[in-house]
């Protein structure tokens, strides 16, 4: 199996988990280095290439990575790298990233491991909906069973040593991806982001600038790494989450209580340019494809499944267009391509808004 | 009161924060703000950013001069990036990086997850340090003799090679 095949099959992007509505997707990240090597910022091309093909052969090796799949970057198309951004599987950096950084994948995708991105190691863990202690589980095994054949960085007073002083400690990143549009549309994320990052936490879009995220979808992160065990911060972020859906279905019920006409025309409105538009930005997709998976959440709209919504998210980003379209496309091509695609699936939407509407009366 | 970093317009961003125990203000206009990259979101570049301004070059620690000895970073290196070079350099730029992490952190002590091989290497990381300290005392009082018994002992230590041989 190779990169490629991983990709055609359904991933942790699709699958429904607990408080799907909400919470798209837990992962958990540990940033780890070998001892005796520097990182790979400041190594030069040959030590990253030593790194590589070390960690290479001991991760083949590890029963926890039975099955995965490895990749040089040299070895993978900048298509490939990208398709993998797109997931979320590798950061922007590393898919920009050649000879002597690789990707290890484990095929259901719910482990992949970064190898010379900005420290040797970033592991991580995924799993659909809030479920960060499954994450927890799954790479905490992944890295005591590579700690067994590696001597890694670690410094007793300051915990693993990473490249970035702001990773040390823990080396452990938590994040949960989040759907809120119902605070978006009632003007409350300005005030969620300023509460949570003064609790050592950080909210940021997952597409888009800072609280202007495209398609209402967030990312919420822990800051601290160092001074915490790595169970307390999970369940930090996992309850504050967790308060969080809360008040995101608390919006939703006040958006159908006070304001339904204009929650009603804006469902309807994004269904209808959906449905018939011959021209879409990637920004006004994931828009308006985010106002229809409020739409469906909450029972406006029917004839369309959550899957189908976050496939066409996904299918909508440029590097998966032109994946489906087998072609390299230009930014005005893009655009309709998108637009062609979403109008396909959602040809049936039109009119299961006009049924959604009348049964609500 | 006039911005800090270009003494000529007026500061409108005002920043507090408290290194190693110490609180330090600093006043700044807009437009020195954006460019020395503080994002109050990015406790990093705060942290960075007062390290900076607090510190002249002549207070610098042997870091500047011979950089890590073992990845040969350097100090400007560390500020221009962010980034350190290698493990050891948290032992080499340990003075620094103390006040760093306390700032940036919720302590400055590990609590959690150890490798199993911890022990050992720190051991390793520990002695090496003090083995330098010794070879530069050594230098400084013109005790070639030793100086050179303690390099090679850094060398088996550490893995380094003879410069002859990179």
């Amino acid at each position: 199996m190779n990169i490629r095949e991983i990709l055609e099959h359904p991933h942790v992007w699709l699958a429904e988990g607990a408080e799907a509505s909400v919470a798209i997707s837990s992962r958990i990240r540990l940033a780890r280095n070998l001892s005796d090597a520097a990182f790979p910022g400041w190594a030069g091309e040959e030590e990253r290439v030593r790194v590589w093909e070390h960690l290479r052969s001991v991760l083949s090796r590890l029963p926890a990575m039975e099955g995965a799949v490895f990749a040089g970057n040299d070895e993978l198309t900048e298509m490939d790298r990208f398709l993998l951004f797109e997931r979320h599987l590798i950061s922007r950096e590393h898919a920009g990233r050649g000879r002597g950084s690789g990707i290890v994948l484990r095929p259901d995708e719910s482990v992949v491991i970064m190898v010379n991105e900005e420290d040797h190691l970033r592991m991580q863990a995924l799993s659909a909906g809030l479920r960060l202690s499954d994450a927890w589980q799954a790479i905490d095994t992944v890295d005591s069973q590579l700690d067994a054949k590696v001597s890694y960085a670690f410094s007793p007073r300051w915990g693993y040593l990473t490249a970035c002083p702001s990773n040390v400690g823990t080396g452990l990143r938590a994040s949960v991806m989040l759907h809120l549009p119902g605070l978006a549309l009632m003007e409350e994320i300005g005030p969620l982001v300023k509460g949570v990052s003064k609790i050592g936490l950080t909210v940021r879009g997952l597409w888009g600038e800072g609280t202007d995220a495209h398609g209402h979808m967030f990312q919420i992160s822990n800051q601290v790494t160092l001074g915490e065990r790595e169970e307390d911060i999970i369940r930090n972020l996992e309850q504050i989450v967790s308060e969080i859906i809360g008040h995101e279905q608390n919006a939703r019920g006040r958006l159908w209580r006070d304001r339904r006409a204009v929650l009603l025309d804006h469902v309807g409105r994004a269904a209808g340019i959906l449905a018939n538009a011959h021209i879409l930005s990637s920004r006004e997709a994931l828009d308006l494809l985010s106002v229809l998976r409020l739409g469906m959440d909450m029972g406006i709209l029917s004839g369309v499944s959550r899957s189908d919504v976050q496939k066409l998210m996904l299918v909508s980003q440029p590097a998966h267009l032109q994946w489906h379209e087998g072609r390299p496309l230009e930014s005005f091509e893009r655009d309709q391509a998108r637009a062609a695609l979403v109008r396909g699936v959602l040809a049936t939407v039109l009119g299961a808004v006009k049924r959604g509407r009348r049964k609500k009366k | 009161m006039k911005c800090e970093m270009c003494h000529i317009n007026e500061a409108n961003v005002h920043l507090t924060q408290v290194v190693g125990g110490e609180v330090r203000k600093l006043h700044l206009c807009e437009k020195c703000a954006k460019e020395s990259g503080v994002d109050i979101q990015d406790p990093m570049a705060i942290a960075d950013l007062f390290l900076g301004l607090g510190q002249t070059p002549s207070e610098t620690g042997p870091g500047e001069v011979t950089g890590c000895p073992r990845c040969h970073l350097g100090r400007s290196d560390f500020k221009k990036t962010g980034r350190l070079g290698c493990p050891e350099c948290y032992v080499h730029f340990r003075a620094e990086l103390a006040p760093l992490l306390k700032a940036m952190h919720h302590g400055d002590r590990h609590v959690g997850k150890r490798p199993c091989g911890a022990a050992v290497a720190e051991r390793q990381l520990e002695s090496l340090d003090d083995l330098r300290r010794r070879l530069d005392e050594a230098v400084a009082s013109e005790n070639f003799e030793l100086a050179a018994k303690l390099r090679d002992e850094i060398r088996a230590l550490s893995g380094e090679r003879p410069p002859a041989s990179p």
